[in-house]
């Protein structure tokens, strides 16, 4: 069994380094979405503090929901999710480590970034430190759960507008914590809450999710 | 490699509307180790409704499809895992070469990959460049060719294909009816869905048409 989701994984990083036009765009957008907001409140540089973690944690958001529409559009038109359902393990298994797979490209990717493109909101080192952590412990969570929005819109006309409108409300609980922690490091307060309860509501998301997300892919197949 | 146990399919009123109208209805059949299906009609008769129902990707209003004597309900997961599937789309990645494509085919069904055997298979389809050419680059009935392959590399007994010459011109039709023939003889099953009624003339016929 591991073997097999080791092998789910594999395969996406092999695709995803194929196509790699769709990790770039993805941090691009972050990187862009990022900057607009020092530019957006210009002359108050005092704000920009109080501004970053909100809008970076935005950004990072938004930046996944780019991403959730290949998670398994791709599969289903070319037909190989109808093949992973006929795979050695349920469909779940192979959703997992697609999950697995998702974080270890988009989500790791966007908090080896942030912090970088922190430096523009005037954010101390430390705080640095917990954005980066907040994201490596956060992001599983923003991939399972869009990835139930993601299944339950594959195949619809206008997926996308109803994927952001499915998956965004999802996130609130992610963001608010996610910024609290970042919040908590500028105010010289420990951020270890706020990490620890983005690293159980990520852990809860990749465990529980699959079944669901493949009982949704199972559906739409039909 | 170990004995087989002899594998059979059996079907039991199976029936399926689609809407207001009937697509088939009450169809019962047997199927033995090798035995091949060849379901043919008209398009739009309810051939692939069919063929996935048969492959437990959809499930039906009525009836019920037993392997080896157990209704596939209850033990679904083995059941997916016995079957080989070619449905419309081939299920090629196209960012992968047809080496790649096979192997993670191979290595997700549970199977061990042998390279050589892989190669072979591709050669006899007259698929060239197995590992330098992305799939991309191929044409509609190469890809198609590479999806067969896959088929020959699996082991599992029941194959379901849908329409699989499709885009194959006559020389690889002709090479996918052998290969048909070399799964039924080592007591493999098939069913085919085909539109022209001549296409497997070994096989038993089942028509379908929309006013049964």
């Amino acid at each position: 069994m591991l073997r097999f989701i080791a092998t789910v994984i594999r395969r996406e990083f092999l695709l995803a380094f194929r196509r790699p036009a769709d990790l770039i765009s993805v941090l691009f957008f972050f990187i862009i979405a990022s900057s607009l907001f020092p530019l957006g409140v210009w002359p108050h540089v005092d704000t920009w503090r109080r501004l970053a973690p909100g809008a970076l944690w935005v950004s990072a958001l938004l930046a996944t929901l780019l991403s959730l529409p290949h998670l398994f559009a791709d599969d289903y038109r070319d037909g190989t999710l109808e093949q992973l359902v006929l795979g050695a393990y349920p469909l779940a298994f192979a959703v997992f480590g697609k999950l697995v797979a998702h974080w270890l490209v988009f989500g790791v990717s966007l908090a080896l970034l942030a912090p970088v493109f922190a430096f523009q909101f005037d954010l101390p080192g430390h705080a640095l430190w917990t954005l980066f952590l907040s994201l490596l412990v956060g992001t599983p969570a923003l991939s399972s759960l869009g990835a139930i929005g993601a299944a339950l819109a594959l195949g619809l006309r206008g997926g996308r507008v109803l994927l952001s409108l499915l998956v965004l409300p999802l996130y609130i609980p992610v963001l608010i914590f996610g910024a609290a922690a970042v919040e908590a490091a500028l105010a010289g307060i420990g951020a270890n809450a706020g990490l620890s309860f983005l690293a159980a509501l990520s852990l809860a998301g990749m465990f529980f999710t699959p079944p669901l997300i493949a009982a949704a892919l199972h559906i739409t197949m039909e | 490699m170990t004995e087989k146990p002899r594998s059979h399919l059996s079907v039991l009123n199976l029936s399926c509307r689609r809407g207001e109208t009937k697509l088939f209805g009450a169809l019962s059949f047997d199927l033995g180790a090798g035995e091949s299906l060849h379901v043919c009609g008209a398009n739009g008769s309810g051939k692939t409704t069919l063929l996935r129902f048969l492959s437990a990707l959809s499930f039906p209003d009525d009836g019920e499809i037993f392997w080896n004597g157990r209704s596939i309900g209850h033990a679904l997961c083995d059941y997916r895992s016995r079957l080989a599937y070619l449905g419309h789309r081939d299920a090629i990645k196209e960012e992968l070469t047809p080496i790649e494509n096979l192997k993670l085919a191979a290595l997700l069904s549970g199977e061990d990959f042998d390279p050589e055997s892989a190669r072979g298979a591709l050669k006899r389809l007259g698929v060239p460049d197995g590992d330098a050419i992305f799939c991309r680059r191929l044409s509609q009935g190469q890809k198609r060719r590479v999806a067969l392959a896959r088929l020959s590399l699996l082991d599992r007994p029941l194959w379901i294909l849908d329409e699989p010459c499709a885009a194959l011109d006559p020389t690889a039709a002709g090479e996918v009816a052998s290969m048909i023939d070399a799964h039924l003889s080592s007591g493999g099953l098939a069913v085919v869905a085909s539109p022209s009624e001549d296409a497997f003339p070994h096989a038993r016929k089942l028509r379908l048409s929309a006013s049964c």
